[in-house]
């Protein structure tokens, strides 16, 4: 742990439709540490109700996680979070869901796109 | 909400879930693929890097027989040797078949590469370079699935119960992830393929989505769980510096190929005085060298971040390079580099030995539901052979598929009322406290669970830790679970799935301590440090089955077969 090192964490929020804002966080910052890293602190310190999506944590395997870190594109579980501030949007190019999940679903797996079909 | 019907449900979307999916549609039936994340993606087949145990006799001559003799000695006396049978039996055809879709082993000359893993006696273990096993398996069966007109596919869709009436599965509840509209499914047989539990432990290789759900829904539809007790703890998996894009086990190969060196936080070799020899190979045997490093760590003489060190410090650049060449590369990426610095390692929760019970056919006691992959106990006995659960994931999943599909087809599926959607939905809220205002969150106590099986139902148990982590599990059962707060109809409602995840994470979490608490004595990969001898009456497997919300345990024989080791054959090419 280096000490008591902060990353200000600016998070946008809300559902597709809704009046988006963002919500800012105070973070403890360890060397090395990921984007995801900080999600989930403030999911597990904060703010259990922040929506974002990923599954396998650091294996870089899963290709969920992808988000706008400072405007650009990157897995949130392989972008360094830098000492400072770091602001983190959903991408740009796909509906929103709400707050950082977008929709990356392939349309055949849905299963409400099956039963129309 | 909305209502969907099948012949077989799939739950859960890995290696076992995708298999079965793919065998119950080629036996004509129509599929649901569920999973709570995106179809292959969710858990832990596309995180597995390393081999695959398969006796196809490409390397060297060899049997399958051989093969299930290697797993029963592993399994320190408690394989189900007719699933252990099976399980090394049918992993040539599904190697072979898993060939014929592309997965794309490794060859040398047309013959697939096979490399010796520990505690198999011969070159027995497939692969797929570079470290990209899980990834490319993960890849063949999503385009199989895909390519199949049987087969639905839901991604987003998380499982939240089955249904049982009259004794039989007749589908399930779940919940649409990102619209929170519920889904009821209706089906003619169920498989829970939805994985393991190691997530439950602090320390561990999972994804999120391994918190034990396959076991806590298949407890709660009245089937039995067998051999809860035996977590498999993998002694070096990466603790320090935050590392990302590498599998947390990857230092395997890296320290038996070239022989790293282990260190106390003093810096010192530690190994020898535990009565193993390391002198720079990877020689000590898994078990002892977790021991090792855990007791390095109590008595103080841990690394920073409590673990000891790795170090290759001594190994020349040029052997590093030629072994590892690509890995180099993404270490440094890392800002990490090995000739200069060592890494911080630490035992961490890596499979679970133990599961849902089930016959040859895949099926639970609850007619209509059945079982494949990780989700399965029995197989793998007290501790797994390295290899052995991509090849269980497959042929478990293949015969789940093609059982339930077989059982779904001499069945009418029943309608589910809307009562039984709505009661499962409003579980979180009917079970709140009356008069309190709620102010806890599922998602910190879940982080506050696996810091308490770390410490308590970890590596090296005691009757004393045991019990205080049962007296603080059932607390949170009654107390915590029933004091938090769920934001309304929100899509991607994560805190609302974090509820189900955490009743069952503690459903969980009860058994293997219950189950850890009776098993008094240490056996493969349960260690007790108050009973450090083997019994021999403890010869004998141990079953979990839920009364009302009372978890009941009992004793089963050891389900045995007698088998003569074949003649060893080198594969035709
Ligand atoms: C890092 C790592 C490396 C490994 N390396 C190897 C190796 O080299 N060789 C080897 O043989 N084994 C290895 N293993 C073990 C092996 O990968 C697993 O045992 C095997 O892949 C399990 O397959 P599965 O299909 O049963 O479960 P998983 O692949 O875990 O799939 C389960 C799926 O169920 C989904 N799910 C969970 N809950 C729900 C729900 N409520 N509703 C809907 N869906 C749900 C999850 O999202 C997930 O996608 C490794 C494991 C890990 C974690
Ligand atoms: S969490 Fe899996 S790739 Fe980022």
């Amino acid at each position: 742990m280096s000490g008591n090192l902060k990353t200000t964490l600016k998070v946008y929020r809300g559902a597709e439709g809704e009046e988006p804002h963002y919500d800012q966080f105070d973070v403890p910052h360890e060397e090395g540490a990921s984007v995801l890293d900080a999600l989930v602190w403030v999911r597990e310190n904060e703010d259990a109700s922040l929506a974002f999506r990923y599954a396998c944590v650091s294996a870089n395997a899963c290709k969920e996680c992808m988000v706008l870190v400072d405007g650009k594109v990157n897995y949130a579980c392989t972008a360094r979070l830098s000492a400072g501030a770091v602001t983190v949007e959903p991408l740009a190019n796909k509906t929103l869901i709400r707050d950082l999940v977008t929709d990356i679903v392939p349309p055949k797996e849905r299963l409400g796109s099956a039963e129309e079909n | 909400m909305m209502r969907v019907s099948t012949d077989v449900f799939v739950v859960g979307a890995g290696g076992a879930g995708m298999y079965a999916a793919i065998s119950a549609a080629r036996a004509g039936a129509d599929v649901i693929l569920s999973d709570k994340s995106l179809i292959s993606r969710g858990g832990a087949t596309i995180m597995a890097q390393m081999t695959v145990a398969s006796a196809v006799g490409h390397e060297e001559p060899d049997h399958w027989t051989h093969h299930l003799a290697d797993t029963i000695e592993a399994g320190h006396g408690l394989c189900n040797e007719e699933l252990s049978a099976i399980l090394c039996e049918e992993s040539v055809d599904r190697i072979l078949e898993m060939d014929e879709w592309k997965v794309g082993w490794a060859r040398v000359d047309g013959r697939m590469t096979q490399v010796h893993a520990p505690g198999h006696g011969l070159k027995r273990c497939v692969y797929v370079d570079y470290l990209n096993t899980g990834p490319a398996v993960a890849r063949a069966l999503r385009g199989e699935v895909a390519q199949r007109d049987g087969i639905r596919r839901a991604s987003g869709l998380a499982v939240l119960e089955i249904v049982v009436q009259d004794g039989e599965a007749i589908g399930a509840v779940a919940v649409d992830v990102e619209s929170g509209e519920t889904v009821l499914v209706e089906a003619g047989a169920v498989v829970l393929a939805a994985g393991g539990l190691t997530k439950l432990y602090k320390r561990n290789s999972a994804s999120i989505n391994m918190g034990g759900e396959s076991y806590a829904m298949a407890l709660r539809a009245g089937a039995e769980l067998i051999d809860m007790e035996f977590v498999q703890f993998f002694p070096i998996g990466h603790l320090a510096p935050r590392m990302v894009g590498m599998d947390p086990i990857m230092w395997d190969p890296f320290r038996y190929k070239v022989g790293g060196k282990l260190l106390n936080g003093e810096f010192e070799e530690f190994i020898h005085n535990y009565g193993a020899t390391d002198g720079g190979t990877y020689t000590a045997r898994r078990d002892l060298a977790s021991y090792a490093i855990y007791k390095e760590v109590e008595e103080g003489r841990g690394s920073p971040h409590g673990g000891v060190w790795l170090s290759f410090e001594h190994i020349a650049e040029d052997v590093m390079k030629e072994k590892f060449g690509p890995m180099i590369k993404r270490l440094a990426k890392n800002g990490i580099d090995l000739q200069k610095q060592a890494v911080e390692v630490s035992p961490i929760a890596h499979y679970h030995m133990g599961g849902i019970r089930v016959n040859t056919e895949m099926e639970t006691r609850v007619p209509g539901l059945f079982a494949a992959g990780e989700a399965v106990g029995g197989a793998n006995g007290a501790t797994r052979l390295s290899g052995n659960a991509i090849p269980e994931a497959f042929v478990f999943g293949e015969r789940a598929g093609k059982f339930g599909a077989a059982y779904a087809k001499n069945r009418k599926r029943v309608s589910i009322d809307d009562q039984t959607a709505s009661s499962v939905l409003s579980e979180p809220k009917a079970q709140l406290k009356k008069g309190a205002e709620p102010d806890g969150s599922a998602t910190a106590l879940m982080a506050e669970l696996q810091e308490l099986m770390w410490d308590k139902v970890g590596l090296f148990r005691t009757s004393e830790k045991l019990e205080q982590a049962l007296e603080r599990i059932r607390e949170m059962q009654n107390d915590d679970l029933r004091n938090i707060t769920i934001p309304d109809d929100e899509p991607f409602n994560q805190a609302l799935l974090d509820w189900y995840e955490l009743r069952a994470g503690l459903l969980c979490a009860e058994s293997v301590t219950l189950a850890a608490i009776n098993r008094k004595e240490s056996r493969g990969a349960h260690q007790r440090e108050d009973i450090t001898d083997a019994s021999p009456d403890l010869e004998i497997n141990q079953t979990v089955e839920l009364d009302g919300s009372d978890i009941i345990t009992g004793w089963a024989e050891v389900p045995r077969i007698s088998f003569a080791l074949e003649e060893k054959q080198a594969a035709e090419i």
